[in-house]
């Protein structure tokens, strides 16, 4: 019965979608203004009914009803309850409901609360959105129906895949389709603005939000997934330039140009056309991402079931919104009015420069991440790794992170470099200071190996000069949007720190230990004092009993596992991690050799945790700026209510 | 790129279609992509030949088991790789119980399984099988060119091997097999 | 900078984006020529080799009984074949859970003056439904091989 409401609701929402696109661009078209009133509320009612389908799927997982196709092969009775409620959404045909929810819950939220911008606009926008949520809404109901029944039921469930049963990965996928739905509302508001024409600071203001939050969640999303592969694979590495991984990259880099460029439009109204560009290149990124990772067309270390003809539907629906918008914006582009003047040397002339960096880096990992297939037009095969992306993508981040620098503290329109130089000599002389540390304590290692001797040189500038914005100020009175700023820059230095000093200092050992056999990684002395087999829930594991010491002092227990689990059957290595102020110990179990020692791999990694540190700090940054702006619009919404009141109590 | 047009009222007619043209591009690579590996389809190679010598101990109690020689006796048979682990198989249980109702024999081999499980689907999914082999290493699954479970072949009376369905049979599949299991009669 | 007009600075700014995006295809470009690590199968690289020091990546099947440890109890040697031709290979780190004899795998590293080939890393299939692409080019025995052994694992 659940999955049967699930779906009537399901198909209740795709129809209301279709209502919405055909009521808004009628009423736009001026065909039917009668039904101007209606598409408001539809949009609400969609996005309610959405969620009705979407929380009858999580009951079904909760309970986990095996006459329901999607639960038989998803879920497991002996599974955690909260692993069946994850299961609802880690699948193909429940990550998509997520996606068409979340979307539906978005535009219902922009017709009940956005007012700012021209009532066409309005509508050119959410039928806009309803019309990407159309193709979602095809997209599961023709291809991928979550509530198929399975007749007769099965006995038992088909397992999820050990690798995705785990906390951190159960809440990864939703949190990164949080961020491209929040692109895509984006996208909507750029549809809407430029079938209008109406490109300008009302419109920047209405899409921030929606960027800024978009952006939080990316941010979190490659940061939980970065350090999710860091202890999981148990590679040691937190970044593998991976497609999977590029996939979530493309958007955020997009995102993050969006970002200050819809802030410079919001309030100096220049760079119109670029701010609508990107608002389109943005969305198009995720989707071209959900392309890659879902039709399996590039090779991934990440486990993702892939379906070439799922992967073909995305596809289409790729073509039609993107190309349609590209086709919009070369016929509208043109057309829009020009936006405000400034000099090279402004804040807007920085943030253009970061704007122009990110996009090339953007090039540069789409390029890189799609050369594969590039080749295999002309029958070779080749992958692409870090030896391509580092040195490439540096090109264009060290210039970026040196204006980083710079362009907070420039004045809008116009300015002088001559003007800030004498604030600037602190991050110079402390960029000079870390150049002669680094160079003291090492040697040469050509270009791979300087990259993170730059990184260390470039994070020790930033972080100081991140915090210039704030001097001369009353900390107390500071905006919040500064202080988010600020915040999420330091985040910037913070992450980039982590990764130049991991990449320049860590310490790998790999040795065959006999128990009882003490050995040592960098500042640390491991003794490995048994193996064990440990039962689990639907594993069992081997597990390595390590005793660790930092520098001689107190000792701690490490426990790397390799488990092997049977529903379906799979081994995973469960890395152990020992974590101090200034980095962690990362141990790996490998296989037993021949005369029972067991190999270990063991890692000292310095400062490593800051990379994730940063990113949640970049990620709180941007909330600190949400959390100022939606308050600000608050206010300025109730000062709005106010006139108009006083306004209606003279007329009376 | 469309910078370089940023407020000026005129802004190049060709940059504003660049990014479409580069989103065309993108999309050319990938339909190519998607479309030319040829080996994404699983095509046979042992279509048209004959079935490997094989003897498989029975898989359950009350059915026989496998061999060979029991397919190659002047009809035609359909051979279903199947496994009690494998839930897509219990989705195209009914699809088999159709075909073995309209008088086809219907001959199973289960794949790394247990007499007690085999058992246990058969009760839940029915049972359409006249013989049921067990297959404990995957040996005779490689050996007919089988690469997973479900897969059915259809075999002429001489044990030469007509037609491989991969994945599930759908309802909409059966004409096909039938197609195919009357061309394997005459 | 200040007697230059602002159209012009608004210039200067264009020519910059262009200039970055124009070197950013360039050296994209060539440095994919550069670094991008081709996919050999054992055959291909015994009729032609890759530059010593260049990475690439070896694909094939792990010989039946070729696996052997050596007495650091860390480093593994054994023979990637195709059907036609062998590949020794030498590794040092944890094999992935996956690596067994008779199972695709892709090696990444560099193949060594004495015919050698040195991995940094191993690839092996990842769950039950993934084979690396580049296996999928493989002869369609040793490619069903590959995927039945995942299948049909209980």
């Amino acid at each position: 019965m659940i999955a049967e409401i699930g779906l009537a609701a399901l198909w209740l929402a795709a129809a209301l979608a279709a209502l919405q696109l055909i009521a808004g661009s009628l009423s736009l078209t001026g065909k039917a203004e009668s039904l101007t009133g209606t598409v408001r509320p539809v949009a609400i009612v969609q996005g309610a009914l959405a969620l009705l389908a979407f929380a009858a799927l999580i009951a079904l997982f909760a309970r986990t009803d095996l006459s329901v196709k999607l639960v038989a092969m998803n879920s497991h009775s002996a599974k955690p309850l909260i692993f069946k409620i994850a299961a609802a959404w880690g699948n193909h045909e429940g990550s998509m409901l997520l996606w068409v929810t979340v979307m539906g819950l978005a535009g219902a939220f922009v017709a009940q609360f956005e007012r700012r911008l021209p009532e066409k606009t309005m509508l050119a926008t959410l039928a806009g959105q309803a019309f990407v949520s159309l193709g979602f809404y095809a997209f599961l109901l023709i291809s991928s129906n979550p509530f198929e029944r399975l007749n007769p039921p099965a006995g038992e469930g088909n397992g999820l895949n050990p690798l995705l049963q785990d906390i951190g990965l159960a809440f990864h996928p939703p949190t990164l389709y949080l961020g491209y739905v929040g692109l895509s509302v984006a996208f909507s508001f750029a549809i809407g603005a430029l079938l209008t024409r109406q490109v300008g600071p009302a419109f920047a203001k209405a899409m921030r939000p929606w960027v800024l939050g978009a952006w939080i969640f990316l941010t979190l999303g490659i940061t939980a997934g970065s350090y999710w592969a860091y202890y999981e694979l148990g590679w040691g590495g937190w970044w593998f330039w991976d497609p999977v991984e590029n996939a979530s990259l493309m958007p955020w880099l997009a995102a993050t140009a969006l970002l200050h460029s819809v802030s410079v439009l919001a309030s100096r109204d220049a760079l119109r056309i670029w701010t609508v560009m990107l608002g389109v290149v943005a969305f198009s990124m995720s989707m071209v991402g959900t392309f890659l990772v879902r039709s399996g067309i590039l090779t991934s270390v990440h486990a993702f079931a892939v379906d070439p003809e799922r992967g073909s539907f995305i596809l289409v629906l790729l073509a039609i919104y993107i190309g349609g918008a590209l086709t919009l914006f070369g016929l509208r582009a043109a057309t829009v009015s020009e936006g405000k003047q400034f000099a090279l040397v402004s804040r807007e002339g920085a943030l253009v420069f970061n704007n122009v960096m990110l996009t090339a880096i953007l090039g540069i990992v789409l390029f890189g991440t799609l050369y594969p297939l590039v080749t295999e037009v002309f029958d070779t095969k080749v992958s692409v790794g870090p030896p391509y992306f580092n040195p490439v993508g540096a090109v264009f981040f060290v210039p970026m992170v040196l204006i980083l620098m710079v362009g907070p503290l420039l004045r809008w329109r116009k300015d002088s470099f001559a003007r800030i130089a004498k604030v600037l000599i602190l991050p110079v002389i402390l960029m000079l200071g870390a150049v002669a540390v680094v160079l003291g304590i090492a040697e040469y290692r050509g270009i791979d190996g300087a990259l993170p001797f730059v990184g260390i040189v470039l994070a020790a500038g930033l972080a100081i000069a991140s915090l210039l914005p704030l001097r001369e100020r009353n900390l107390l009175r500071t905006p919040l949007t500064t202080w988010g700023m600020v915040l999420a820059h330091l985040g910037v230095a913070v992450a980039l720190f982590g990764m130049a000093v991991e990449s320049a200092y860590k310490v790998e050992k790999l040795v065959a230990a006999r128990v009882g056999e003490t050995t040592s990684v960098g500042p640390w002395k491991v003794e490995l004092r048994g193996i064990e087999p440990v039962p689990g829930p639907n594993w069992t594991a081997i597990e390595a009993d390590l005793l660790a010491s930092y520098k001689g002092g107190a000792t701690s227990a490490v426990k790397p596992q390799s488990r092997s689990f049977w529903t379906p059957p799979q081994m995973t290595t469960e890395s152990a991690l020992l974590t101090r102020w200034n980095g962690q110990l990362y141990a790996v179990i490998g296989d037993e050799a021949q005369d029972g020692r067991w190999q270990l791999r063991l890692w000292w990694k310095p400062f490593v945790t800051l990379i994730w540190f940063g990113g949640i700090m970049i990620a709180l940054g941007g909330l600190l700026s949400l959390i100022g702006r939606v308050a600000a619009d608050i206010r300025r919404g109730v000062a709005r209510g106010r006139i108009a009141d006083r306004h209606e109590s003279r007329a009376q | 790129m469309s910078t370089q047009g940023e407020g000026r009222q005129k802004i190049s007619p060709m940059a504003v279609w660049l990014p479409l043209f580069l989103f065309g591009v993108f999309f050319a690579l990938v339909i190519y992509g998607l479309a030319s590996p040829a080996s994404r389809d699983v095509e046979s190679a042992m279509i048209g030949k004959p079935l490997p010598e094989f003897a498989l101990r029975p898989a359950i109690a009350d059915r026989p088991g496998l061999s060979s020689s029991d397919l190659s006796i002047g009809e035609p048979r359909l051979l279903n790789i199947f496994a009690s682990w494998c839930i897509p198989c219990a989705i195209e249980a009914p699809q088999l119980e159709t075909l073995n109702a309209q008088g086809i024999e219907v001959v199973g081999i289960a794949i790394r399984d247990r007499p007690d499980d085999v058992a246990a689907f058969l009760a839940r999914n029915g049972n359409p099988f006249s013989r049921i082999g067990a297959d404990d290493v995957s040996a005779v699954q490689l050996g007919i060119g089988s690469s997973g479970v479900p897969e059915t072949f259809v075999i002429d009376g001489n044990g030469i091997i007509l037609y491989q369905h991969i994945g599930v049979i759908r309802r909409e599949d059966l004409p096909l097999i039938m197609d195919k299991l009357a061309e394997a009669a005459r | 900078m200040a007697a230059i007009k602002p159209k012009h600075q608004r210039l200067v700014l264009a020519l910059i984006a262009l200039a970055a995006i124009l070197a950013a295809g360039a050296l994209a470009t060539w440095a994919l020529r550069n670094q991008a690590s081709y996919f050999y199968v054992p055959s291909e690289i015994v009729a032609n080799p890759p530059d010593l020091d260049r990475a690439v990546r070896l694909g094939g099947m792990v010989e039946m009984g070729s696996i052997e440890m050596e007495a650091d109890g860390v480093t593994i040697r054994f023979v990637v074949g195709d059907g036609t031709a062998r590949v020794p290979v030498r590794f040092k780190g944890l094999a992935p859970s996956l690596f067994v004899e008779g199972s695709g795998v892709v090696a990444e590293g560099k193949l060594a003056k004495d015919g050698t080939f040195i991995a940094d890393n191993l690839l092996a299939r990842h769950d039950e439904n993934y084979v690396p692409r580049e296996l999928q080019d493989m002869t369609e025995h040793q490619k069903d091989a590959v995927i039945s052994e995942t299948v049909g694992a209980k």
